[in-house]
């Protein structure tokens, strides 16, 4: 608890930017990892990056504002990161059962 | 000082998730997020965000990504596989997802933020703090996330349950 | 009588006929032949009869108005649904329901056997309450129902036996000329109600004396009246429907295009006398019009040679000498005449109509011949039919036609002259058909001579009272001259101003003798060929010289085909394949076309890739986020 001033005298030489730089830098890579990659785990592991990029830049605000509500958010958006996660691989696993591959591209019988 | 640990630990991020994206190995790519996540972490604890740096850790590096491990050793799916599509479509993917990052910059850069450093007290991040918003304010929507893991759990038991007639 | 009964009466007089045609949709073939032939017939007879009820009390009162309602009120213009029965309707309803009523009788006769007899009452009852609608008006809007209502009823009975494809054109031809006509008398009654504010008979007279008459937009009105009336009425140039319209039955011809619904141009005319008087140019024309009409279709009928061709053109002639009669000025003279056409038209047509069906449908003059012998009745009622349609004193053709004369007289013994000359034209081509129907050597061929039978009595009774009517109808009106008091146009003056020129009465006596002497040497030199010399017209191969141009109607048809029809024709191909077909079809079917084409380009996207989706989001999201900066 006493070190709490210590450690915002200290940050206070990092501005807000930095950490909202950060997430945008890090939301990008996870939009990249999407389109680029094909296989299922990997897409998924970039729509985690792009979670955990938003939760970084709530958590810096509500910390440089004073504001709980910030952290508060960051934990429902986790919340709903695991419960997606679940179902989201509960799905893939019924994926590859069904089609033997975890290709992004596997199920494609829904065309024109 | 604490300078110094935000580069370090930004760089690690950074550097983590984009070695993630080129391993051909999807069990590397896991543990590259994993070493993302703990990078994370840690700028929790630089933000004085301590409950949810802990709680961080014990959700995405012990559940989710473990959960993403077990699912990957129980499919054998740590084969190496196909890596992407043609060259093309890589660079068209970088580009889109660069382009979204020019944007979401110039809209940052044109913004005017204020000119705001940390207070010197800052007591959000402690878990009374937390505690007190979370069933204060945020009491409903803090019940129906567990009618939402009820509901996650329930989803996946029926989806996955071995059909009679097929068996 | 109370007002409420004689507005009751006056409804029913059309209702009557009206209720016998619905009965006829509701019943159509259900009812026996003789049901049908009879409750029409009753109809358009109780309708006569009450006729002469109002009649009977017009004598009191002097006009019977009724309303029926309100039909529409736009702007300033309010037209009611309303009937006035003045002394000018009462003589037209009677004559159109008298000798309609002879009419119906005559066809349960002559349409007996026939597969569509029910339906051919139940048109004959509606034309009688279109014509009853006409007269009855007190509008010129609602008397338009009725002039269209009759033109609709005319093609359906001229038509009527729709399965000969002929009849058919000659049906659209009839509608299609009313219609040019009809055309004309619409811009008329817009201008009409642009000059007086108002379309009923009273407004339109009340302020046509009140404002300051401007000539031109008179002059205009009337003559676009006229050329309505044209339309309808045969003249020219709008006649040549009335000889193909003999392709209905005889009975149609009788009624339609003899003694009522040709009458209707000369009846709006003469009910609008006001206007007419205050534009004397129109005058001119109506009175030009007429008389070269009587002389140009009394000069074809010398040489058609199918019975009822001539009684066609003649009944275009005798109309061209009711124009010449309000040309110069005397409508009563008109409507006398119409009177007196009417009672002697029905009667020839009706007779020729007996001579026909006595044949077994031959219609041809040259194949028929003593018969005088053969149908006593028909030859003696068709005989005084064509002495009053000579104008043979004193039956009704005489007096009416000289008060046509004598009016003409008036503005100038020329005329007279050329009246005579037209008179002069039917004494002989009536003669002539006489002759050649009814004396001399039987020509038929022995099959139909041996089927030659008088006509029973249903048929030979119309004609017989229509003969009386032919012979006496000259009593309506006789002049001063011979000790009468010229009744009708007395009669007639509240709607129709009296015009009584006074003429001297050596003058009058003179005229007259001249012109029935013209006539009688006609009549001679008729009889001369025909019936002594037994000439029979040649067959259609022999006829030369202006003969045959007479025969070819002044190949007037060809020439309306030519000018108008074939263009008309072609401009409709036109229309039809390039238009239609190309610009128009290929516009919406383009339309069509470019949409699927859009669309199955446009289904590509759905490759079911679901990295393409994901890129296509990421796409619209940067698109959306550039939009958003942008804007």
């Amino acid at each position: 608890m006493d070190n709490t001033g210590a450690l915002s005298e200290q940050m206070r030489a990092i501005p807000l930017e930095n950490f909202i730089m950060l997430s945008l830098i890090l939301f990008s890579i996870g939009v990249m990892g999407i389109l680029m990659r094909r296989n299922l785990i990997v897409v998924f592991l970039s729509i985690e990056l792009m979670l955990n990029s938003i939760n970084l830049m709530a958590a810096a605000f509500s910390s440089y504002h004073n504001d709980p509500q910030g952290q508060a958010f960051v934990f429902f958006i986790m919340v709903v990161a695991a419960a997606e996660v679940a179902v989201g691989l509960a799905m893939l696993v019924m994926i590859y059962r069904n089609t033997k591959s975890i290709d992004i591209n596997s199920l494609d019988k829904l065309k024109w | 000082m604490s300078e110094i640990f935000f580069y370090a630990l930004s760089a690690i991020a950074i550097a983590c998730s984009l070695l993630m994206l080129f391993q051909r190995n999807a069990m590397y790519s896991v543990l590259y997020l994993l070493v993302c996540f703990f990078a994370v972490a840690g700028l929790y604890i630089m933000l004085n965000a301590q409950f949810l740096a802990v709680v961080h850790i014990i959700v995405y590096a012990g559940a989710i990504m473990v959960l993403f491990l077990y699912v990957l050793m129980f499919l054998n799916l740590n084969t190496p596989a196909a890596f992407t599509k043609t060259n093309f479509l890589r660079m068209a993917a970088i580009m889109t997802g660069g382009s979204l990052f020019l944007l979401l910059f110039a809209s940052f850069y044109k913004s005017e933020l204020v000119e705001m450093p940390m207070p010197v007290t800052n007591t959000t991040g402690d878990v009374q703090t937390l505690g007190k918003v979370l069933f204060n304010e945020f009491l409903i929507p803090f019940e129906l996330t567990s009618v939402l893991f009820l509901s996650a759990m329930v989803g996946v038991i029926i989806m996955n349950k071995k059909d009679k007639a097929n068996g | 009588m109370s007002q409420n009964t004689l507005n009751i009466i006056t409804l029913l007089i059309p209702a009557l006929p009206l209720l016998g045609f619905f009965i006829h949709i509701f019943f159509k073939n259900k009812i026996s032949e003789k049901l049908a032939g009879i409750h029409a017939s009753m109809w358009v007879a109780l309708s006569f009869v009450l006729s002469l009820v109002l009649f009977n009390q017009l004598q009191s009162v002097e006009v019977i108005h009724v309303q029926l309602c309100n039909w529409f009120s736009v702007g300033g213009l309010t037209i009611p649904f309303a009937f006035q029965i003045d002394h000018l309707s009462i003589v037209m309803m009677m004559v159109i329901t008298g000798v309609g009523s002879l009419i119906h009788v005559y066809s349960i006769g002559y349409m007996h056997g026939d597969e569509g007899f029910n339906r051919f009452f139940s048109y004959l009852n509606l034309f009688i309450f279109f014509m009853l609608t006409l007269v009855m008006a007190n509008n010129y809007i609602l008397m338009f129902v009725g002039w269209e209502g009759v033109g609709l009823c005319s093609y359906l009975l001229i038509g009527f036996w729709y399965k000969n494809q002929e009849y058919n054109k000659a049906a659209n031809k009839a509608f299609i000329m009313n219609r040019i006509g009809d055309l004309a008398m619409l811009f008329g009654l817009f201008l009409l109600f642009q000059y007086a504010g108002t379309l009923t008979f009273d407004g339109v007279n009340e302020s046509v004396s009140r404002i300051v008459p401007d000539e031109n937009m008179l002059t205009a009105i009337t003559i676009l009246l006229f050329i309505g009336a044209c339309g309808k009425s045969a003249q020219l140039p709008l006649y040549t429907w009335l000889p193909d319209a003999m392709a209905g039955p005889t009975p149609v011809s009788a009624l339609i295009h003899a003694a009522t619904m040709v009458t209707a141009g000369i009846y709006m005319i003469v009910r609008s006398n006001l206007l007419f008087s205050l534009a004397p140019f129109t005058l001119e024309i109506i009175m030009v019009v007429g008389i070269v009409t009587a002389i140009f279709a009394g000069s074809i009928a010398l040489k058609q040679n199918d019975i009822k061709k001539v009684l066609a053109y003649s009944t275009v002639s005798q109309l061209g000498l009711m124009f010449f009669a309000i040309g110069v000025g005397a409508y009563e003279a008109a409507m006398f005449h119409l009177i007196t056409h009417a009672f002697f038209k029905a009667l020839l047509f009706l007779s020729a109509g007996s001579v026909i069906h006595g044949l077994g449908g031959e219609q041809d003059i040259r194949k028929m011949g003593g018969l005088d012998k053969r149908m006593k009745i028909t030859h003696w009622v068709f005989g005084f039919g064509v002495l009053a349609i000579m104008a043979v004193p004193p039956f009704s053709g005489f007096f009416s036609k000289d008060s046509i004369l004598i009016a003409a007289y008036h503005i100038s013994p020329v005329l007279w002259v050329i009246g005579l000359f037209a008179g002069l034209l039917t004494a002989y081509y009536m003669m002539r058909v006489y002759a050649v129907v009814f004396r001399g050597d039987e020509r038929m061929s022995a099959e139909v001579s041996k089927h030659i039978h008088e006509s029973p009595r249903v048929i030979t009774t119309p004609l017989i009272v229509l003969t009386v009517l032919a012979i006496f109808g000259g009593l309506l009106n006789i002049p001063h001259l011979f000790g009468g008091n010229k009744m009708m146009m007395h009669y007639l003056s509240p709607v129709v101003p009296m015009d009584e020129k006074h003429m001297a009465m050596n003058t009058e006596i003179m005229l007259m003798i001249i012109a029935s002497v013209a006539i009688f040497l006609t009549i001679y030199f008729a009889h001369l060929k025909y019936k002594i010399k037994k000439t029979v017209p040649e067959a259609d191969a022999q006829i030369t010289g202006f003969g045959k141009v007479l025969n070819h109607k002044y190949y007037i048809d060809e020439l309306y085909n030519a000018i108008v029809v074939k263009p008309l024709n072609m401009f409709g191909n036109f229309l039809y394949k390039i238009i239609d077909l190309q610009v128009i079809d290929g516009f919406v079917n383009g339309t069509a076309r470019f949409s699927a084409y859009c669309s199955s380009q446009l289904k590509n996207i759905q490759t079911g890739a679901v990295s393409f989706y994901l890129f296509a989001m990421a796409l619209g999201m940067v698109g959306i986020l550039l939009l958003i900066i942008l804007m």
